[in-house]
Protein backbone atom coordinates (compact mmCIF):
# COMPACT_ATOMS: atom_id res chain seq x y z
CA UNK A 1 0.00 0.00 0.00
CA UNK A 2 1.17 3.40 -1.12
CA UNK A 3 -0.28 5.90 1.27
CA UNK A 4 -1.08 4.35 4.54
CA UNK A 5 -4.57 4.75 5.65
CA UNK A 6 -2.98 8.03 8.20
CA UNK A 7 -1.40 9.63 5.66
CA UNK A 8 -4.32 10.05 3.31
CA UNK A 9 -5.05 13.46 4.68
CA UNK A 10 -8.99 12.69 3.52
CA UNK A 11 -9.29 9.82 5.47
CA UNK A 12 -8.07 11.92 8.61
CA UNK A 13 -10.63 14.68 8.07
CA UNK A 14 -13.28 11.79 9.14
CA UNK A 15 -10.93 9.25 10.82
CA UNK A 16 -9.28 11.93 13.65
CA UNK A 17 -12.72 13.64 14.51
CA UNK A 18 -14.76 10.09 14.52
CA UNK A 19 -11.89 9.16 17.24
CA UNK A 20 -12.25 12.60 19.20
CA UNK A 21 -16.06 11.49 19.02
CA UNK A 22 -16.10 8.07 19.94
CA UNK A 23 -13.58 8.83 23.05
CA UNK A 24 -15.88 11.76 24.49
CA UNK A 25 -18.80 8.76 24.43
CA UNK A 26 -16.77 6.42 26.03
CA UNK A 27 -15.67 8.82 28.57
CA UNK A 28 -19.71 9.68 29.00
CA UNK A 29 -20.78 6.23 29.42
CA UNK A 30 -18.13 5.22 31.67
CA UNK A 31 -18.48 8.28 34.01
CA UNK A 32 -22.63 7.34 33.93
CA UNK A 33 -21.75 3.98 35.29
CA UNK A 34 -19.43 4.90 37.55
CA UNK A 35 -21.44 7.87 39.39
CA UNK A 36 -24.44 5.82 38.59
CA UNK A 37 -26.50 8.86 37.23
CA UNK A 38 -30.38 8.47 36.39
CA UNK A 39 -31.42 7.50 33.27
CA UNK A 40 -34.04 10.93 33.81
CA UNK A 41 -31.15 13.00 34.76
CA UNK A 42 -28.19 11.98 32.08
CA UNK A 43 -28.90 9.49 29.99
CA UNK A 44 -26.11 6.94 29.28
CA UNK A 45 -25.05 6.80 25.26
CA UNK A 46 -26.10 3.29 24.88
CA UNK A 47 -29.52 4.48 26.07
CA UNK A 48 -29.89 7.13 23.52
CA UNK A 49 -29.08 4.62 20.97
CA UNK A 50 -31.33 2.21 22.19
CA UNK A 51 -34.09 4.70 21.93
CA UNK A 52 -33.03 6.17 18.45
CA UNK A 53 -33.34 2.06 17.44
CA UNK A 54 -36.58 1.59 18.30
CA UNK A 55 -38.09 4.71 18.23
CA UNK A 56 -36.40 5.10 14.74
CA UNK A 57 -39.11 5.03 12.59
CA UNK A 58 -41.24 7.90 14.69
CA UNK A 59 -38.27 10.24 15.15
CA UNK A 60 -37.61 9.81 11.39
CA UNK A 61 -41.10 10.74 10.60
CA UNK A 62 -40.44 14.02 13.25
CA UNK A 63 -37.79 14.78 11.55
CA UNK A 64 -39.04 14.72 8.27
CA UNK A 65 -41.29 17.52 9.29
CA UNK A 66 -38.56 19.71 10.30
CA UNK A 67 -36.29 18.61 7.54
CA UNK A 68 -38.68 19.73 4.96
CA UNK A 69 -39.35 23.14 6.46
CA UNK A 70 -35.84 23.64 7.12
CA UNK A 71 -35.22 22.83 3.06
CA UNK A 72 -38.24 25.01 2.11
CA UNK A 73 -37.06 28.01 4.05
CA UNK A 74 -33.65 27.25 2.88
CA UNK A 75 -34.39 27.57 -0.29
CA UNK A 76 -37.06 30.74 -0.22
CA UNK A 77 -34.23 32.39 1.52
CA UNK A 78 -31.73 31.82 -1.00
CA UNK A 79 -33.75 33.05 -3.90
CA UNK A 80 -35.33 36.23 -1.94
CA UNK A 81 -31.66 36.97 -0.98
CA UNK A 82 -30.06 36.81 -3.92
CA UNK A 83 -33.02 39.18 -5.98
CA UNK A 84 -32.63 41.47 -2.97
CA UNK A 85 -28.60 41.74 -3.26
CA UNK A 86 -28.80 42.32 -6.99
CA UNK A 87 -31.94 45.30 -6.48
CA UNK A 88 -29.27 46.54 -4.03
CA UNK A 89 -26.26 46.40 -5.82
CA UNK A 90 -28.26 47.73 -8.97
CA UNK A 91 -28.83 51.13 -7.25
CA UNK A 92 -27.67 53.18 -4.19
CA UNK A 93 -30.55 54.82 -3.61
CA UNK A 94 -32.66 51.45 -3.27
CA UNK A 95 -30.09 49.99 -1.03
CA UNK A 96 -29.84 52.66 1.25
CA UNK A 97 -34.13 52.79 1.46
CA UNK A 98 -34.19 48.78 1.59
CA UNK A 99 -30.97 47.60 4.03
CA UNK A 100 -32.15 49.10 7.28
CA UNK A 101 -35.19 46.88 7.01
CA UNK A 102 -32.76 43.98 6.23
CA UNK A 103 -31.11 44.23 9.63
CA UNK A 104 -34.53 45.10 11.28
CA UNK A 105 -35.26 41.43 10.21
CA UNK A 106 -31.71 40.29 11.11
CA UNK A 107 -31.84 41.88 15.17
CA UNK A 108 -35.80 40.78 15.31
CA UNK A 109 -36.01 37.45 16.91
CA UNK A 110 -38.18 35.20 15.58
CA UNK A 111 -39.31 33.78 18.63
CA UNK A 112 -40.87 37.24 19.87
CA UNK A 113 -42.55 37.46 16.16
CA UNK A 114 -43.31 33.69 15.63
CA UNK A 115 -46.54 33.49 17.66
CA UNK A 116 -47.71 36.38 15.51
CA UNK A 117 -47.14 35.14 12.03
CA UNK A 118 -48.55 31.66 13.35
CA UNK A 119 -51.81 33.27 14.05
CA UNK A 120 -52.01 35.66 11.01
CA UNK A 121 -51.34 33.12 8.97
CA UNK A 122 -53.55 29.80 8.76
CA UNK A 123 -51.14 27.11 6.96
CA UNK A 124 -49.06 26.01 9.32
CA UNK A 125 -46.66 24.73 6.86
CA UNK A 126 -46.39 28.26 5.57
CA UNK A 127 -46.25 30.24 8.99
CA UNK A 128 -43.17 28.10 10.04
CA UNK A 129 -41.55 28.17 6.46
CA UNK A 130 -41.91 32.34 6.66
CA UNK A 131 -40.20 32.06 10.54
CA UNK A 132 -37.16 29.77 9.39
CA UNK A 133 -36.92 32.04 6.28
CA UNK A 134 -36.85 35.46 8.13
CA UNK A 135 -33.94 33.60 10.30
CA UNK A 136 -31.94 32.45 7.24
CA UNK A 137 -32.57 35.24 4.93
CA UNK A 138 -30.26 37.88 6.26
CA UNK A 139 -26.51 36.33 5.55
CA UNK A 140 -27.37 35.56 2.29
CA UNK A 141 -28.79 39.30 1.28
CA UNK A 142 -25.46 40.90 3.18
CA UNK A 143 -22.76 38.20 1.86
CA UNK A 144 -24.06 37.92 -2.03
CA UNK A 145 -24.04 42.18 -1.99
CA UNK A 146 -20.58 42.36 -0.48
CA UNK A 147 -19.82 39.58 -3.05
CA UNK A 148 -21.25 41.58 -6.43
CA UNK A 149 -19.58 44.58 -5.00
CA UNK A 150 -16.48 43.03 -4.50
CA UNK A 151 -15.13 43.26 -7.87
CA UNK A 152 -11.13 43.96 -8.43
CA UNK A 153 -11.51 47.79 -10.05
CA UNK A 154 -8.87 46.93 -12.34
CA UNK A 155 -10.93 44.18 -13.80
CA UNK A 156 -13.75 46.86 -13.81
CA UNK A 157 -12.05 49.26 -15.57
CA UNK A 158 -11.06 46.47 -18.55
CA UNK A 159 -14.33 46.10 -19.14
CA UNK A 160 -15.51 49.39 -19.13
CA UNK A 161 -12.57 49.83 -21.54
CA UNK A 162 -13.58 47.71 -23.76
CA UNK A 163 -17.06 48.30 -23.49
CA UNK A 164 -18.68 45.91 -21.88
CA UNK A 165 -23.08 46.28 -21.46
CA UNK A 166 -23.69 46.23 -17.48
CA UNK A 167 -25.46 42.84 -18.44
CA UNK A 168 -21.97 41.60 -19.51
CA UNK A 169 -20.42 43.05 -16.52
CA UNK A 170 -22.93 41.21 -14.25
CA UNK A 171 -22.61 37.80 -16.04
CA UNK A 172 -18.91 37.73 -16.59
CA UNK A 173 -17.22 39.68 -13.82
CA UNK A 174 -20.00 40.39 -10.56
CA UNK A 175 -21.20 37.37 -10.49
CA UNK A 176 -18.12 34.85 -10.25
CA UNK A 177 -16.69 37.44 -8.23
CA UNK A 178 -19.62 37.10 -5.83
CA UNK A 179 -19.64 33.23 -5.46
CA UNK A 180 -17.03 32.48 -2.94
CA UNK A 181 -18.98 35.18 -0.38
CA UNK A 182 -22.53 33.50 -1.60
CA UNK A 183 -20.97 30.07 -0.26
CA UNK A 184 -20.08 31.11 2.55
CA UNK A 185 -23.83 32.93 3.01
CA UNK A 186 -25.14 29.49 1.95
CA UNK A 187 -23.48 27.97 4.72
CA UNK A 188 -24.13 30.04 7.48
CA UNK A 189 -28.19 30.29 6.20
CA UNK A 190 -27.87 26.75 6.26
CA UNK A 191 -27.48 25.96 9.51
CA UNK A 192 -29.60 29.06 10.40
CA UNK A 193 -33.08 27.73 8.71
CA UNK A 194 -32.58 24.32 10.67
CA UNK A 195 -32.46 26.68 13.98
CA UNK A 196 -35.58 28.92 12.24
CA UNK A 197 -37.16 25.70 11.81
CA UNK A 198 -36.85 24.39 15.19
CA UNK A 199 -37.17 27.80 16.94
CA UNK A 200 -40.53 28.29 15.35
CA UNK A 201 -41.89 24.85 15.99
CA UNK A 202 -41.40 25.67 19.49
CA UNK A 203 -43.26 28.25 19.57
CA UNK A 204 -46.28 26.67 17.08
CA UNK A 205 -46.43 23.67 19.84
CA UNK A 206 -48.45 21.44 19.06
CA UNK A 207 -50.32 23.12 17.11
CA UNK A 208 -50.71 22.18 13.05
CA UNK A 209 -50.12 19.03 11.12
CA UNK A 210 -47.21 17.02 11.07
CA UNK A 211 -45.23 17.08 14.82
CA UNK A 212 -41.84 18.05 13.85
CA UNK A 213 -38.69 17.50 16.21
CA UNK A 214 -39.01 20.40 18.20
CA UNK A 215 -42.58 18.82 19.19
CA UNK A 216 -40.93 15.50 20.25
CA UNK A 217 -38.49 17.41 22.22
CA UNK A 218 -40.94 18.87 24.14
CA UNK A 219 -43.02 16.11 24.67
CA UNK A 220 -39.94 14.15 25.35
CA UNK A 221 -39.44 16.48 28.44
CA UNK A 222 -42.88 16.80 29.18
CA UNK A 223 -42.88 12.50 30.02
CA UNK A 224 -39.40 12.85 31.40
CA UNK A 225 -38.27 10.74 29.08
CA UNK A 226 -34.91 12.01 28.05
CA UNK A 227 -33.14 9.71 26.48
CA UNK A 228 -35.93 10.36 23.76
CA UNK A 229 -34.96 13.87 24.06
CA UNK A 230 -31.54 13.11 24.07
CA UNK A 231 -32.27 11.01 20.64
CA UNK A 232 -34.00 13.65 18.83
CA UNK A 233 -31.36 16.53 19.46
CA UNK A 234 -29.14 14.08 17.81
CA UNK A 235 -31.08 13.94 15.29
CA UNK A 236 -30.70 17.94 15.16
CA UNK A 237 -27.28 18.24 15.26
CA UNK A 238 -26.89 15.41 12.92
CA UNK A 239 -29.68 17.03 10.65
CA UNK A 240 -26.78 20.56 10.96
CA UNK A 241 -23.86 18.95 10.16
CA UNK A 242 -24.75 16.92 6.99
CA UNK A 243 -26.75 20.65 5.44
CA UNK A 244 -23.21 22.36 6.51
CA UNK A 245 -21.18 19.58 4.85
CA UNK A 246 -23.55 19.69 1.97
CA UNK A 247 -22.90 23.15 1.53
CA UNK A 248 -19.23 23.25 1.85
CA UNK A 249 -19.31 20.38 -0.62
CA UNK A 250 -21.07 22.53 -3.28
CA UNK A 251 -18.42 25.41 -3.01
CA UNK A 252 -16.05 23.18 -3.29
CA UNK A 253 -17.48 21.59 -6.55
CA UNK A 254 -18.17 24.95 -7.93
CA UNK A 255 -15.23 27.31 -7.07
CA UNK A 256 -12.17 25.19 -6.32
CA UNK A 257 -10.31 25.55 -9.15
CA UNK A 258 -10.10 28.82 -8.60
CA UNK A 259 -10.54 30.24 -5.06
CA UNK A 260 -8.14 29.88 -2.31
CA UNK A 261 -10.45 29.59 0.23
CA UNK A 262 -11.81 25.64 -1.41
CA UNK A 263 -8.37 24.65 -2.57
CA UNK A 264 -7.39 21.56 -0.28
CA UNK B 1 -18.20 80.99 -22.25
CA UNK B 2 -14.88 82.83 -23.62
CA UNK B 3 -11.71 81.59 -24.96
CA UNK B 4 -8.85 82.71 -25.50
CA UNK B 5 -7.63 82.81 -29.33
CA UNK B 6 -5.19 80.86 -28.60
CA UNK B 7 -7.55 78.49 -27.24
CA UNK B 8 -9.81 78.16 -30.32
CA UNK B 9 -6.69 78.17 -32.50
CA UNK B 10 -6.05 74.81 -30.80
CA UNK B 11 -9.14 73.81 -30.54
CA UNK B 12 -9.41 74.35 -34.18
CA UNK B 13 -6.32 72.30 -34.65
CA UNK B 14 -7.93 69.44 -33.06
CA UNK B 15 -11.13 69.37 -34.94
CA UNK B 16 -9.14 69.92 -38.43
CA UNK B 17 -8.66 65.80 -39.13
CA UNK B 18 -5.41 65.53 -38.48
CA UNK B 19 -5.32 61.74 -39.69
CA UNK B 20 -1.85 61.38 -37.94
CA UNK B 21 -3.08 62.67 -34.63
CA UNK B 22 -4.57 59.53 -32.79
CA UNK B 23 -4.60 61.32 -29.40
CA UNK B 24 -4.76 64.67 -28.18
CA UNK B 25 -5.04 66.01 -25.03
CA UNK B 26 -5.53 69.70 -24.90
CA UNK B 27 -5.29 72.01 -21.69
CA UNK B 28 -6.04 68.62 -19.85
CA UNK B 29 -6.49 69.45 -16.22
CA UNK B 30 -7.68 67.26 -13.65
CA UNK B 31 -8.78 68.14 -9.96
CA UNK B 32 -9.94 64.77 -8.44
CA UNK B 33 -12.68 65.30 -5.67
CA UNK B 34 -10.73 65.29 -2.57
CA UNK B 35 -9.19 68.24 -3.94
CA UNK B 36 -5.61 66.74 -5.62
CA UNK B 37 -4.50 68.23 -8.71
CA UNK B 38 -3.13 65.32 -10.71
CA UNK B 39 -2.89 67.62 -14.24
CA UNK B 40 -2.12 70.87 -15.07
CA UNK B 41 -2.92 72.43 -18.40
CA UNK B 42 -1.11 69.26 -20.18
CA UNK B 43 -0.54 69.14 -23.90
CA UNK B 44 -0.02 66.19 -25.69
CA UNK B 45 -0.09 64.90 -29.11
CA UNK B 46 0.28 61.01 -29.77
CA UNK B 47 1.05 60.20 -33.78
CA UNK B 48 -0.22 57.23 -35.52
CA UNK B 49 2.78 55.01 -34.62
CA UNK B 50 4.33 56.58 -31.93
CA UNK B 51 6.31 54.87 -28.63
CA UNK B 52 6.04 57.45 -26.12
CA UNK B 53 7.03 57.05 -22.55
CA UNK B 54 5.38 59.03 -19.61
CA UNK B 55 8.87 59.04 -17.45
CA UNK B 56 8.07 61.31 -13.81
CA UNK B 57 7.90 60.69 -10.59
CA UNK B 58 5.36 59.10 -8.40
CA UNK B 59 2.18 60.73 -8.02
CA UNK B 60 3.08 63.26 -11.30
CA UNK B 61 -0.35 62.06 -12.52
CA UNK B 62 1.09 59.63 -15.50
CA UNK B 63 -1.67 56.66 -14.49
CA UNK B 64 -4.21 59.43 -14.54
CA UNK B 65 -3.31 60.85 -18.32
CA UNK B 66 -3.09 57.33 -19.07
CA UNK B 67 -7.04 56.94 -18.17
CA UNK B 68 -7.64 59.92 -19.24
CA UNK B 69 -6.39 58.44 -22.94
CA UNK B 70 -8.16 55.17 -22.39
CA UNK B 71 -11.82 57.32 -21.89
CA UNK B 72 -11.61 56.42 -18.40
CA UNK B 73 -11.61 59.66 -16.33
CA UNK B 74 -12.70 62.65 -17.37
CA UNK B 75 -11.01 65.83 -17.29
CA UNK B 76 -12.07 68.67 -15.25
CA UNK B 77 -10.91 71.25 -17.75
CA UNK B 78 -9.72 70.94 -21.32
CA UNK B 79 -10.20 68.50 -23.57
CA UNK B 80 -9.32 64.87 -25.07
CA UNK B 81 -9.41 64.14 -28.81
CA UNK B 82 -9.41 60.19 -30.03
CA UNK B 83 -8.76 61.01 -34.00
CA UNK B 84 -10.52 65.06 -33.38
CA UNK B 85 -13.60 63.39 -31.92
CA UNK B 86 -14.61 63.15 -28.46
CA UNK B 87 -15.21 59.31 -27.11
CA UNK B 88 -13.15 56.63 -28.18
CA UNK B 89 -16.04 55.04 -29.43
CA UNK B 90 -17.39 57.59 -32.14
CA UNK B 91 -13.43 57.47 -33.12
CA UNK B 92 -13.16 53.79 -34.04
CA UNK B 93 -9.85 53.74 -32.43
CA UNK B 94 -9.21 50.19 -31.32
CA UNK B 95 -7.75 51.03 -27.60
CA UNK B 96 -6.33 48.18 -25.40
CA UNK B 97 -4.65 48.70 -21.98
CA UNK B 98 -2.45 47.16 -19.64
CA UNK B 99 -2.66 48.09 -15.95
CA UNK B 100 -0.19 47.60 -13.67
CA UNK B 101 -0.74 44.41 -11.87
CA UNK B 102 -1.98 41.93 -14.17
CA UNK B 103 -5.97 41.95 -13.13
CA UNK B 104 -7.03 38.48 -14.79
CA UNK B 105 -9.91 36.86 -13.97
CA UNK B 106 -8.94 34.05 -11.39
CA UNK B 107 -12.16 32.12 -12.10
CA UNK B 108 -10.57 31.52 -15.99
CA UNK B 109 -8.09 29.83 -17.83
CA UNK B 110 -5.24 31.88 -19.19
CA UNK B 111 -6.84 31.68 -22.63
CA UNK B 112 -10.39 32.70 -21.74
CA UNK B 113 -8.90 35.57 -20.31
CA UNK B 114 -7.22 36.55 -23.34
CA UNK B 115 -10.39 36.01 -25.22
CA UNK B 116 -12.56 38.24 -23.03
CA UNK B 117 -11.90 41.38 -25.28
CA UNK B 118 -12.93 39.32 -28.25
CA UNK B 119 -16.06 37.67 -26.74
CA UNK B 120 -17.21 40.95 -24.94
CA UNK B 121 -17.38 42.59 -29.06
CA UNK B 122 -19.57 39.48 -29.67
CA UNK B 123 -16.79 37.80 -31.67
CA UNK B 124 -17.71 34.09 -33.01
CA UNK B 125 -15.28 31.85 -30.72
CA UNK B 126 -14.77 29.79 -34.14
CA UNK B 127 -12.98 33.50 -35.28
CA UNK B 128 -11.22 34.33 -31.65
CA UNK B 129 -9.90 30.88 -30.73
CA UNK B 130 -6.85 31.54 -33.54
CA UNK B 131 -6.31 35.02 -32.70
CA UNK B 132 -5.96 34.21 -28.93
CA UNK B 133 -3.61 31.61 -29.77
CA UNK B 134 -1.63 33.88 -31.90
CA UNK B 135 -1.63 36.46 -28.92
CA UNK B 136 -0.44 33.61 -26.58
CA UNK B 137 2.44 32.79 -28.40
CA UNK B 138 3.58 36.03 -29.35
CA UNK B 139 4.23 36.95 -25.50
CA UNK B 140 5.32 32.75 -24.83
CA UNK B 141 2.74 31.54 -23.30
CA UNK B 142 1.84 28.94 -26.08
CA UNK B 143 1.20 26.38 -24.11
CA UNK B 144 -0.39 27.84 -21.21
CA UNK B 145 -3.71 28.62 -22.25
CA UNK B 146 -4.93 26.09 -20.02
CA UNK B 147 -3.50 27.31 -16.89
CA UNK B 148 -5.21 29.28 -14.73
CA UNK B 149 -4.06 32.39 -13.60
CA UNK B 150 -2.79 31.42 -9.94
CA UNK B 151 -0.35 28.63 -12.07
CA UNK B 152 1.76 31.24 -13.26
CA UNK B 153 4.40 33.30 -12.02
CA UNK B 154 4.25 37.20 -11.64
CA UNK B 155 5.89 37.60 -14.91
CA UNK B 156 3.89 35.04 -17.14
CA UNK B 157 0.80 36.60 -15.51
CA UNK B 158 2.05 40.12 -16.94
CA UNK B 159 2.42 38.64 -20.45
CA UNK B 160 -0.61 37.14 -20.43
CA UNK B 161 -2.78 40.30 -19.76
CA UNK B 162 -0.07 41.75 -22.32
CA UNK B 163 -1.34 38.87 -24.62
CA UNK B 164 -4.74 40.30 -23.79
CA UNK B 165 -4.31 43.70 -24.66
CA UNK B 166 -2.79 42.79 -27.94
CA UNK B 167 -5.49 39.84 -28.97
CA UNK B 168 -7.95 43.00 -30.42
CA UNK B 169 -4.56 44.39 -32.49
CA UNK B 170 -5.18 47.55 -31.20
CA UNK B 171 -4.46 50.92 -32.63
CA UNK B 172 -3.44 52.52 -29.31
CA UNK B 173 -1.98 50.47 -26.43
CA UNK B 174 -1.67 52.30 -23.48
CA UNK B 175 0.80 50.29 -21.03
CA UNK B 176 0.74 51.37 -17.25
CA UNK B 177 3.90 50.65 -15.29
CA UNK B 178 3.64 46.95 -16.66
CA UNK B 179 7.14 45.55 -15.95
CA UNK B 180 7.41 47.64 -13.11
CA UNK B 181 6.79 44.62 -10.60
CA UNK B 182 8.91 42.34 -12.83
CA UNK B 183 13.08 41.38 -12.11
CA UNK B 184 15.55 43.58 -14.22
CA UNK B 185 15.91 39.78 -16.26
CA UNK B 186 12.43 39.25 -17.28
CA UNK B 187 11.96 43.27 -17.62
CA UNK B 188 14.79 43.42 -19.95
CA UNK B 189 14.19 41.04 -22.21
CA UNK B 190 9.74 41.98 -22.44
CA UNK B 191 11.27 45.11 -22.91
CA UNK B 192 12.75 43.83 -26.11
CA UNK B 193 9.63 41.62 -27.14
CA UNK B 194 7.61 44.93 -26.81
CA UNK B 195 10.00 46.97 -29.12
CA UNK B 196 10.21 44.39 -31.71
CA UNK B 197 6.57 44.04 -31.71
CA UNK B 198 5.76 47.48 -32.33
CA UNK B 199 8.71 47.88 -34.51
CA UNK B 200 7.01 44.88 -37.04
CA UNK B 201 3.69 46.20 -36.66
CA UNK B 202 4.42 49.59 -37.79
CA UNK B 203 7.19 48.01 -40.49
CA UNK B 204 4.56 45.85 -42.05
CA UNK B 205 2.24 48.49 -42.96
CA UNK B 206 3.33 49.74 -46.43
CA UNK B 207 0.63 52.14 -47.63
CA UNK B 208 -2.30 51.53 -45.46
CA UNK B 209 -1.74 52.60 -42.51
CA UNK B 210 -4.80 50.99 -40.88
CA UNK B 211 -2.05 48.32 -38.82
CA UNK B 212 -0.17 50.93 -36.97
CA UNK B 213 0.15 50.89 -33.48
CA UNK B 214 0.48 53.75 -31.25
CA UNK B 215 2.10 52.86 -27.74
CA UNK B 216 1.92 55.24 -24.49
CA UNK B 217 3.95 53.60 -22.22
CA UNK B 218 4.31 54.91 -18.35
CA UNK B 219 7.10 54.27 -16.76
CA UNK B 220 9.49 55.45 -13.61
CA UNK B 221 13.20 53.94 -14.90
CA UNK B 222 15.07 56.14 -16.96
CA UNK B 223 16.73 53.61 -18.78
CA UNK B 224 13.70 51.49 -19.68
CA UNK B 225 12.10 54.82 -21.35
CA UNK B 226 15.47 55.39 -23.30
CA UNK B 227 15.55 52.14 -24.36
CA UNK B 228 11.92 51.58 -25.86
CA UNK B 229 10.67 54.79 -27.17
CA UNK B 230 10.78 57.21 -29.66
CA UNK B 231 9.38 60.06 -27.71
CA UNK B 232 10.17 60.59 -23.41
CA UNK B 233 7.21 63.32 -22.04
CA UNK B 234 8.48 64.08 -18.65
CA UNK B 235 6.44 65.06 -16.03
CA UNK B 236 6.73 67.02 -12.68
CA UNK B 237 4.28 66.49 -9.49
CA UNK B 238 2.18 68.66 -7.55
CA UNK B 239 0.92 69.90 -9.79
CA UNK B 240 1.20 66.77 -12.59
CA UNK B 241 2.22 68.66 -15.44
CA UNK B 242 4.91 68.30 -18.54
CA UNK B 243 8.60 69.48 -18.11
CA UNK B 244 10.00 68.08 -21.46
CA UNK B 245 9.22 66.08 -24.78
CA UNK B 246 12.36 64.58 -26.21
CA UNK B 247 12.89 62.87 -28.96
CA UNK B 248 15.02 59.24 -28.74
CA UNK B 249 15.68 58.90 -32.83
CA UNK B 250 18.13 56.02 -32.76
CA UNK B 251 16.38 53.57 -35.40
CA UNK B 252 18.02 50.09 -33.89
CA UNK B 253 16.90 49.07 -30.26
CA UNK B 254 18.94 46.01 -29.21
CA UNK B 255 21.45 44.66 -26.34
CA UNK B 256 24.14 46.94 -28.16
CA UNK B 257 22.32 49.83 -27.76
CA UNK B 258 21.77 49.76 -24.44
CA UNK B 259 25.60 49.61 -24.10
CA UNK B 260 26.31 52.78 -26.55
CA UNK B 261 27.33 55.56 -25.86
CA UNK B 262 24.42 57.18 -27.48
CA UNK B 263 22.05 55.32 -25.05
CA UNK B 264 24.43 56.73 -21.83
CA UNK B 265 24.21 60.43 -23.62
CA UNK B 266 20.48 60.12 -23.48
CA UNK B 267 20.08 58.76 -20.12
CA UNK B 268 22.51 61.49 -19.06
CA UNK B 269 20.49 63.91 -20.28
CA UNK B 270 17.18 63.22 -19.05
CA UNK B 271 18.23 62.46 -15.46
CA UNK B 272 19.73 66.03 -15.98
CA UNK B 273 16.46 67.73 -16.79
CA UNK B 274 14.39 65.58 -14.39
CA UNK B 275 16.63 66.65 -11.53
CA UNK B 276 16.54 70.45 -12.99
CA UNK B 277 12.45 70.05 -13.18
CA UNK B 278 12.51 68.45 -9.46
CA UNK B 279 14.86 71.48 -8.70
CA UNK B 280 12.93 74.19 -9.99
CA UNK B 281 9.89 72.69 -8.25
CA UNK B 282 11.34 72.54 -4.80
CA UNK B 283 12.19 76.66 -5.48
CA UNK B 284 8.83 77.33 -6.87
CA UNK B 285 7.00 76.03 -3.19
CA UNK B 286 9.68 77.71 -1.58
CA UNK B 287 8.89 81.42 -3.48
CA UNK B 288 5.29 80.53 -2.64
CA UNK B 289 5.76 80.03 0.62
CA UNK B 290 7.43 83.26 1.47
N1 LIG C 1 -9.20 58.47 -7.41
C1 LIG C 1 -8.41 59.45 -6.88
N2 LIG C 1 -8.91 60.29 -5.95
C2 LIG C 1 -8.14 61.26 -5.44
N3 LIG C 1 -6.87 61.49 -5.77
C3 LIG C 1 -6.31 60.68 -6.68
C4 LIG C 1 -7.05 59.61 -7.28
N4 LIG C 1 -6.24 58.98 -8.15
C5 LIG C 1 -5.05 59.61 -8.07
N5 LIG C 1 -5.09 60.64 -7.20
C6 LIG C 1 -4.01 61.58 -6.90
O1 LIG C 1 -3.61 62.18 -8.10
C7 LIG C 1 -2.21 62.29 -8.17
C8 LIG C 1 -1.70 61.61 -9.42
O2 LIG C 1 -2.00 60.22 -9.33
P1 LIG C 1 -1.53 59.17 -10.41
O3 LIG C 1 -2.00 57.84 -9.98
O4 LIG C 1 -1.96 59.64 -11.76
O5 LIG C 1 0.05 59.29 -10.28
P2 LIG C 1 1.18 58.46 -11.01
O6 LIG C 1 2.03 59.43 -11.72
O7 LIG C 1 0.57 57.36 -11.82
O8 LIG C 1 1.98 57.86 -9.78
P3 LIG C 1 2.72 56.44 -9.66
O9 LIG C 1 3.96 56.55 -10.45
O10 LIG C 1 2.99 56.33 -8.20
O11 LIG C 1 1.78 55.39 -10.17
C9 LIG C 1 -1.66 61.70 -6.88
O12 LIG C 1 -1.33 62.75 -6.02
C10 LIG C 1 -2.80 60.89 -6.33
O13 LIG C 1 -2.78 60.96 -4.94
MG1 LIG D 1 0.49 55.18 -11.62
Amino acid sequence: MKTPLLHNPNAIKIIAPALVGLFLLLVWQVLCIAWKVPIYLVPKPSDIAMTLWNDGPGLLRALGVTLKITVLAFLVAVVLGVIAAFLFVQNRIVETSLFPYAILLQVTPVVAIAPLIIIWVKNPTIALVFCATLVALFPIISNTVLGLRSVSPGLLNLFRLNGATRWQTLMRLRIPSALPYFFGGLRISSGLALIGAVVAEFVAGTGGTGAGLAYEILQAGFQLNIPRLFAALVLISLTGILLFTLMAWLAKASISQWHESEMS
Amino acid sequence: MLMKYSEIEEDFASLTTDANTVLFANRVEKTYPNGTRALDEVRLRIQRSDFVSLLGPSGCGKSTLLKMFAGLEAPSHGHVRWLGTDSPRKSGLKIAMVFQEATLMPWANVATNVRLPLDLAGTPKADSAPRVQRALEAVGLGKFGASYPRELSGGMQMRASIARALVTEPDVLLMDEPFGALDEFTRNRLDADLRALWAQRNARSDGSDTKQLAIVFVTHSIYEAVYLSSRVVMMAARPGRMVADLRIPDPVRDDDFRLSMAFTEHCRDLSARLLAASGGEFEHDEGARR
